[in-house]
């Protein structure tokens, strides 16, 4: 199996406009985003995959449980996200937009104590427009279209981004979301991270269609397809979809074509299922190499401050998650919070039990 | 991959090998038995519990499906209409809630919706439970809501042998089985597995370990605990039995009546919240069956009553031995 060929380009074909970051790290089109934009980008996707080595490290370790990289997806992520204000919008995960959580708001401590087990510490802060990460696949959707709907019925200005996998696609309650989001024509935008698996399961066999943004005309929404390791096409159409749904011009579909180079999580094994040429075919094509091509070629980093900037943030990383273990672990008492508003009282009962017997 | 035995020689298995085996079995046994869902074709499940079976049968009669659980439970109503014996996975008990409605008011009803003409002989596997530090929703253990769609069995294994066993005979049931699978005991749980002509029948509970003081009544991955429970409890001289109900539907109501009835004491124990557990139905069965002869209130053991919490304080939920072991001693103690 090889990888799917991207097709990149909309559905509707008027929805967005031409930019792209070619593999080469050479932009055509206008480019979208301003010189501090393309930093901010860049330096998410270098911390993204900071995260993940950091983490996966973590997890052999035995001080993270399960953690689900994002190598390979980090332009359809950071790209999406910053089309976002975290001030007016809102932002819905899955549960592999590391960068976007904290792109959007999530601070670094409160992102590694919900890794590590530091329950106490891993809320997301009052204020922040973010939702927890979602493991029930598909469910995120109609949260989200609700969430825009409410948007649009109090007026505010305020668009709705929420991510799902290709597999998330097969779900009813994507359909139900979407379908529902096209009627009520809320200020939603739906990016689907198309990485070609599901677990094991590649895309041809999670649906015959050859495109996922073409479901848009059946939701009566615009639909848009875009490679997902192009930064600039990604920003493009997600700033594009963001305009549309602040102006009152509902809901769209974006389909991020990319590829999950890694494991689906730290307990799977992809040699079981796929061959490796086709890892090294994406792998020749990192989305952040891209951008850092383009980076260096503009003059927006020296060489040597590229270097500097990828020791900092690992070194910030690293600090972060030192604190973070030096954190509490949190009591047994934890399960019984924000259970209700007040407990019942046999609930109040176990609580009481379950902490005696907690510090026998 | 061996083929397994249909001869009746023990062999010493995993759960997990066990339930590889019959479906093996079975499908060779009958050509009209599909195995299908989420990553069990090519990859052979994420527990590798159907490894083999694509490469063996091929890929008209193992495949991986879309990740949709409604359409993988609804899709074997229509399977099994058209003349074939779906048995489909469903990658964690914690997801058959998307599949909710085709579980119990369809698959469940359809014998009697159709007034007798169409049977379902359907087996959904999933795997459930806690202490192994899943993500979310992965080990809820939400067997007992079935019991409250009546038309399907609930089949619960706790080892090998049974697994081996009762997963054929799921199989072969005319009628929709839920059959689940003790996650945390997969591969930690090993032991002989006979293969029967005439297995124990659905219904049958097993006492497991004879006691004459109290009666620990189980089901999965529990039956577990409470027999490393009733070991404490001898070294406090105190002698517990304990029973694997093995089936919730259909429930051994004699056998539960007989096995209390030989202690006058029972603690039941379940993984899932303490409220509207199924415990609450043995406890009542127990109150009109076997009132007299109860020396004590039947006790429940079972989860908190609260959502299951992340890995770290899953021990803080579950039913754990030490939880058990209090539980019986104020049995029997008072
Ligand atoms: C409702 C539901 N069914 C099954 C699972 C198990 N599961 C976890 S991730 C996954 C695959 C998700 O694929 P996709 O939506 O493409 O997202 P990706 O993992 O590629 O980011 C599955 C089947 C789940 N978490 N939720
Ligand atoms: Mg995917």
């Amino acid at each position: 199996m090889t990888q799917q060929p991207i097709e990149a380009g909309a559905v509707d074909s008027t929805v967005t406009r031409d930019a792209r970051l070619g593999a080469d790290g050479v932009a055509s089109g206008d480019a979208p985003m301003s010189r501090e934009q393309v930093l901010e980008a860049y330096r998410l996707m270098l911390q993204s995959q900071a995260i993940d080595d950091l983490a996966i490290k973590l997890q052999r370790l035995k001080r993270v449980g399960l953690y689900a990289p994002v190598q390979g997806q980090e332009a359809a992520v950071v790209g999406s996200a910053l089309a976002l204000d975290p001030r007016r919008d809102w932002l819905v995960p899955a549960s592999r937009e590391q960068p976007a959580m904290i792109r959007h708001g999530l601070p670094l401590v409160n992102f590694f104590a919900g890794y590590m087990g530091r329950l106490d510490s891993a809320g997301i802060p009052e204020g922040v427009k973010l939702l927890p990460r979602q493991q029930a696949i598909a469910a995120q959707l109609p949260h989200a279209a609700g969430l825009a709907w409410a948007m649009k019925l109090r007026k505010e200005r305020a668009a709705v981004m929420v991510y799902c996998g290709d597999g998330a696609s097969s779900e009813g309650d994507f359909h139900e979301s979407l379908n529902l989001a096209g009627v009520m024509h809320v200020p939603l935008v739906v990016v689907v991270i198309n990485n070609q698996y599901a677990i094991s399961t590649p895309f041809h066999k999670q649906t015959a269609a050859q495109s996922l943004a073409s479901r848009a005309i059946g939701y009566g929404m615009p639909g848009i397809a875009v490679d997902g390791n192009d930064l600039f096409a990604v920003y493009a159409a997600s700033d594009d979809a963001v305009r549309r749904a602040l102006d009152g011009g509902g809901p769209t579909l974006i389909e991020c074509r990319t590829y999950r180079v890694g494991f689906h999580n730290t307990s799977d094994n992809p040699n079981d299922y796929r061959e490796q040429e086709e890892v090294s075919a994406a792998l020749a094509d990192d989305p952040t190499t891209r951008v850092e091509r383009y980076v260096l070629a503009q003059g927006l980093l020296s060489p040597g401050a590229m270097a500097q900037l990828k020791v900092e943030i690992r070194a910030e990383l690293d600090a972060v998650q030192r604190s973070v273990a030096d954190l509490p672990r949190p009591e047994a008492d934890f399960i019984f919070q924000n259970v209700y508003d007040v407990l019942p009282a046999r609930t109040e009962q176990q609580r009481a039990e379950t902490v005696k017997e907690d510090r026998r | 991959m061996q083929e397994p035995q249909t001869v009746a020689a023990a062999e010493d298995m995993s759960i997990l090998e066990a339930i590889r085996a019959a479906l093996f079995a079975e499908m060779a046994r009958d050509e009209r038995v599909l195995v299908f869902g989420m990553d069990v074709g090519t990859l052979g499940g994420v527990f590798r519990v159907t490894q083999g079976l694509q490469q063996h049968f091929g890929g008209d009669r193992v495949f991986d499906t879309p990740l949709a659980e409604g359409a993988i439970v609804g899709a074997s109503v229509g399977l099994a209409i058209g003349g074939m014996i779906p048995v489909p996975e469903i990658q964690f008990l914690g997801f058959t809630y998307q599949a909710f409605h085709q579980i119990g008011p369809q698959l469940a009803r359809f014998r009697s919706r159709s007034r007798g003409r169409y049977p379902m002989p359907v087996t959904i596997r999933a795997p459930d439970g806690g202490g192994v530090r899943t993500p979310e929703f992965h080990a809820d253990a939400v067997e007992s809501q079935f019991t409250q769609t009546p038309g399907i069995k609930i089949v619960c294994p706790a080892f090998p042998d049974d697994a081996r066993n009762m997963l054929s005979m799921a199989i072969r049931d005319p009628d929709p089985v839920l059959f689940v699978e003790p996650q945390r005991l997969y591969r930690t749980v090993r032991g002989p597995v006979t293969v029967r002509d005439d297995p124990l029948p659905f219904g049958r509970a097993r006492i497991v370990r004879q006691g004459s003081d109290v009666t620990l009544i189980a089901w999965s991955a529990a039956v577990h605990l409470c027999l490393t429970a009733a070991s404490e409890l001898q070294s406090a001289g105190i002698s517990a039995s304990v029973l694997d109900l093995r089936t919730l539907v259909p429930l051994d109501v004699a056998g539960l009546v007989q096995a209390v009835t030989s202690t006058g004491r029972a603690v039941v124990v379940h993984e899932a919240p303490l409220t509207g557990g199924f415990g609450a139905e043995i406890s009542a069965t127990l109150h009109e069956e076997a009132f007299l002869s109860l020396d004590s209130p039947v006790i429940r053991v079972g989860g908190r009553d609260v959502p299951y919490p992340p890995g770290a304080l899953e021990d803080a939920f579950l039913p754990t031995v030490p939880r058990i072991v209090s539980a019986a001693r104020k049995a029997v103690e008072g």
